[in-house]
């Protein structure tokens, strides 16, 4: 495909990534610290995103399934979590997770548990779209203007 | 070519310990960047790189004070290493928070007047105050954007020579309170050298310091120090 077409396709969906709300301020932030000498920044910092979440996910999840539950651990890991992902600018995973501190703090175990549920979905859903977005970024930077 | 502040803080730590940094080194302002998350490292680390900085980032507060010299095994000789100009760390972080590693920076003789920036995802007053009171130079709430480490090196450059130009100063007059040998870190004497930096710093950006969120902030404390009844 033809490097404009591929660049108009490339600009559609990073402003519908934006309206609807999965990517915030933070991820322009990335993107302007992004120029010829580190072409990669974007990629490198959200692939770093994907390995902690990974940790922190299943860190949570152990957390999850412990009696007692430690509800002070479990705020640690989420904040962890919290921080990466506001600072990609994730910003439905990033209200997911604020949710979740919420029923943290209130100790409310079947609170924690669904929510969690939430943050894992906002997490994939946003994951599967940054690979499609970033591959589609890759392609528009290696294509021929026809 | 206006040589800042902090170079030629730097050039004169040089020449009384006559420690050789390479040219190069002692054009830049060398950061230290404490940060447990991974992410923030990077983004910290570009930031700073794309300010002109020189950066060494490293994961804990324990690891900074071994960077600096400062580990309990260890003596502290000042020049383990590059000369540190500036601390940036985060506050909460496990092991050694951000606010005991400022802690530790400024009980140090040899690091104390070294200023700390507090970076934190929480924007608490409570916890901004606490950090200020213990010499914090600045507090940012994350996301750190660049507007924020550009405005830091900025007016940390141009704090510097007027620093420098304070104690020069004072050496000729007694100084007016003597227990305020803490008053540079104080809020009462911050507002006054941001008003006189911001209007005749060589360097300053298009955002005056006092714009700042954070500036404001410490504004505010100081406000609030005076004019709020003790509870």
């Amino acid at each position: 495909m033809d490097r404009n077409r591929l660049q108009h396709q490339v600009a559609c969906m990073r402003r519908s990534l934006f309206d609807q709300g999965y990517l915030d301020e933070p991820f322009i932030q990335l993107e302007e610290l992004q120029d010829d000498a580190n072409p990669n920044f974007v990629q490198e910092i959200v692939t770093l995103f994907y390995t902690d979440s990974a940790r922190l996910i299943q860190n949570i999840e152990h957390a999850l399934n412990s009696r007692p539950i430690d509800f002070d651990k479990l705020d640690d890991y989420m904040h962890q979590f919290k921080g990466s992902s506001s600072s990609i600018g994730a910003k439905k995973v990033t209200n997911e997770c604020t949710v979740f501190r919420e029923y943290c703090s209130a100790e409310n175990a079947e609170g924690c548990i669904r929510s969690f549920q939430q943050v894992k979905q906002e997490y994939a859903i946003l994951r599967r779209k940054l690979e499609v977005y970033l591959q589609m970024v890759r392609q528009a930077a290696v294509s021929r203007t026809a | 070519m206006a040589v800042n502040g902090a170079v030629t803080w730097l050039r004169r730590a040089e020449e009384i310990d006559g420690y050789d940094l390479s040219a190069s080194d002692s054009e830049e302002v060398h950061v230290l960047a404490v940060d447990d998350s991974l992410v923030d490292r990077k983004v910290i680390e570009r930031l700073l790189k794309i300010t002109s900085c020189k950066v060494t980032a490293v994961d804990s507060g324990r690891r900074a004070l071994q960077f600096l010299g400062l580990d309990e095994k260890k003596e502290a000789n000042g020049f383990d290493g590059l000369k540190v100009d500036l601390i940036i760390t985060d506050y909460c972080m496990p092991g050694m928070t951000g606010y005991e590693l400022l802690k530790k920076v400024k009980e140090s003789s040899a690091f104390r007047e070294i200023p700390v920036v507090i970076m934190s995802s929480e924007n608490v007053i409570a916890r901004i105050d606490r950090c200020l009171e213990e010499g914090a130079e600045d507090f940012i709430v994350k996301p750190v954007k660049l507007s924020d480490v550009k405005r830091i090196i900025d007016y940390m450059t141009t704090d510097f020579r007027e620093g420098e130009e304070r104690r020069r100063g004072i050496n000729k007059r007694k100084l007016r309170d003597d227990g305020d040998g803490d008053g540079d870190r104080s809020l009462s004497s911050s507002p006054p050298s941001t008003l006189s930096s911001s209007s005749t710093a060589p360097c300053s950006t298009s955002t005056s310091p006092l714009d700042s969120p954070t500036r404001r902030l410490k504004m505010t404390s100081f406000e609030e120090h005076i004019f709020a009844d003790k509870k």
